[in-house]
């Protein structure tokens, strides 16, 4: 992996400059290999690649098909956007000699969280989720406000009992199949005759990985994280994170548990189903409240994931289809969001929104850029939010829950109100003294966000590209429940 | 399938619930990470203690080498305390910053301090 080499280099250079642009073109390179690794597998074919040239199921194998493909390009995209802007927001945030640190640690974390999504072997998983948590730890711990270092020892605290709870799961499941392979885990399943070992692991699996996925009730690390990470750092964190570990969900649930009595047996979906709808309408209501308008981004965010879980809950090919399409396209739309967010705090310095009033005058393409990215959150026709809200609505009417299909469209409601909130105080408020003072953001920043938003309407209008490699994957996953 | 055959898998589950309990209960910050480790140390037991077998030697392809314990938890093991070591060598470097901006390593006087600072943000803004 690319990545992991080039960071002990930019430990070594030292200097700003360098540092970035080796960064640049190491998540440059890693696009371009992923986009050819999807090309490769789009016809449903399997890459595997044995590490040290140990056959798979004792040495540790790379296995892409076609959905950690989508995954690894959605994450290099991702990070290369986010390190394009990282350059002034960095400048303007940190410490000058601080600088080739902060690229050495955004490279690892990305190594690590592109390791997560090829690798095929379960313990590798949590080595290489280690490797993205630690260095994201440090990332957040750069933020400016002294906050910062309690929300990541707070995530420290809530990452390491996840990822501990994860490595039990795959301890109990290597005890009762002889393997960590996943693919090998998941023929050797079904002929395991202790059930209560499978369950067991099953939930230390489940609760871990939702854990780092920020599901509902094991979200509280998010909010702090979020808000008092340095900016570019929350749009990568936002936009990715999250979602390799609800690949790492969708693998087990579907790849590995598929075939085994138990899952068959559990009301795993109805517990999912629950969760993602407490999530969406909980976590938008605190959304409503908060006074910080980062913390408000993150709290929309859990609701944000509750979208993607209810569509995994379904566990039917369209509910699938909408819970990966929103893997996309919410990564799209928060990275563009905490972005924009982002230029906000460096201008202002503050994401409080009571100093915010009359911001649409002094800055209006920021302004304007948060407005559109906040009608791809509620999901208005012709944005990435509102072809995913409609594969989740088709796949709830599909399943015979026609209020699941309701409540989709009422929490949606709920977007709108806080969306609503920062048009009202940007738009409708005079500027006083201090945001009159604001100029518009470096060409630096606004140039990715801005591809960011656009990317936002033009998956929006053509969602060919996104849905149909989605649907694609949603099948390969369904394959291993048949 | 006696307690006593189950030996390990007791200790086990005592170390785990007793190092989540501390992480959950204690308040101070080091106890905290303390609490952590010991916890993830219950892990470190349940790989080991079923890759040995009474009797068995190490995994040598040679006669009279007939039952083998299995290498691979260890392996496995030394992979989960590197990276023990340094979640918890950053943990402790967190707790040694919050120490100097805070004054303290206690989780409610900095919760205080925190609301502290947000009482005055909103009245000098």
């Amino acid at each position: 992996m690319l990545p992991l080499i080039a960071a002990p280099v930019m430990v070594l250079l030292r200097r700003s400059l360098p540092a970035w642009l080796l960064a640049v073109v190491v998540s440059w390179t890693c696009v371009f290999i992923s986009l050819a690794l999807l090309a490769q597998v789009a016809d449903g074919s399997v890459i595997s690649y044995a590490i040290g040239s140990w056959p798979p199921p004792w040495g540790i194998e790379y296995r892409i098909d076609l959905v950690n493909a989508f995954v690894l390009v959605l994450v290099s995209l991702m990070a290369a956007v986010v390190v394009i802007y990282c350059r002034d927001s960095v400048n303007a945030e940190l410490p000058q000699e601080q600088h080739y640190l902060f690229y050495t640690m955004f490279s690892l974390c990305l190594a690590g969280l592109l390791g997560m999504a090829a690798t095929g072997d379960a313990f590798n998983v949590f080595v290489f989720m280690e490797i993205s948590s630690l260095s994201m730890y440090v990332l957040i711990a750069l933020g400016r406000n002294r906050r910062a270092l309690m929300a990541s020892y707070q995530y420290l605290i809530m990452g390491t009992i996840g990822a501990t709870f994860y490595v039990i799961g795959v301890g109990l499941l290597y005890l009762v199949t002889g393997t960590l392979n996943l693919a090998d885990m998941a023929q050797r399943l079904p002929g395991v005759a202790e059930d209560r070992t499978v369950l067991a692991a099953l939930a230390f699996i489940t609760v871990g990985v939702c854990l780092k996925l920020a599901l509902f009730p094991l979200h509280l690390w998010l909010p702090n994280a979020y808000a008092y990470a340095p900016s570019a750092i929350t749009a990568f964190l936002a936009a990715t994170a999250t979602k390799v570990s609800v690949y790492i969900l969708l693998r087990f649930y579907f790849s590995v548990f598929g075939g085994s009595r138990v899952f068959a047996q559990l009301p795993m979906s109805e517990i999912l189903l629950v969760l993602s709808l407490a999530a969406m309408f909980i976590a938008s209501t605190i959304a409503i409240y908060q006074s910080d308008f980062k913390r408000l981004l993150a709290y929309s965010s859990v609701a944000q994931i509750g979208y993607i879980t209810l569509g995994i809950s379904f566990g039917t090919a369209t509910g699938l289809t909408g819970a990966i399409v929103h893997l996309f396209n919410h990564a799209v739309t928060k990275g563009a969001l905490f972005m924009m967010a982002g230029i906000v705090v460096l201008r202002l310095g503050g994401a409080r929104m009571d100093g915010m009033g009359g911001l649409a005058r002094t800055m209006p393409y920021t302004s304007f850029g948060i407005v559109l990215g906040g009608l791809s959150l509620i999901g208005v026709p012709g944005t990435v939010g509102f072809i995913s809200k409609w594969y989740l609505v088709l796949a709830a009417i599909e399943a015979g829950q026609w209020w699941v299909a309701m409540l989709v469209v009422l929490s949606s409601l709920l977007a709108v109100v806080y969306v609503w909130r920062f048009v009202e105080i940007a738009y409708f408020r005079e500027p006083d003294a201090r945001v009159a003072a604001l100029k518009e953001a470096p060409l630096g920043m606004w140039l990715p966000a801005w591809v960011m938003i656009a990317a936002c309407f033009y998956f929006g209008l053509d969602a060919s590209l996104t849905a149909g490699t989605a649907a694609a994957a949603a099948d390969s996953l369904l394959q291993g429940v048949k | 399938m006696s307690i006593a055959s189950h030996f390990s898998y007791w200790i086990t589950i005592f170390v785990a619930i007793a190092g989540l309990y501390i992480v959950i209960a204690r308040g101070n910050l080091v106890k905290k990470l303390i609490g952590l480790s010991i916890f993830q140390t219950s892990v470190y037991l349940l790989y080991i203690a079923p890759g040995k077998l009474i009797g068995g030697t190490a995994p040598i392809v040679a006669e009279g080498f007939k039952v083998y314990s299995n290498p691979l938890p260890h392996v496995l093991i030394l992979t989960a305390i590197v990276v023990g070591v340094a979640t918890i060598a950053l943990g402790l470097a967190l707790v040694v910053r919050i120490r100097e901006s805070y004054g303290s390593i206690e989780e409610d006087e900095i919760i205080i301090a925190d609301n502290k600072s947000d009482g005055m943000d909103t009245t000098t803004s």
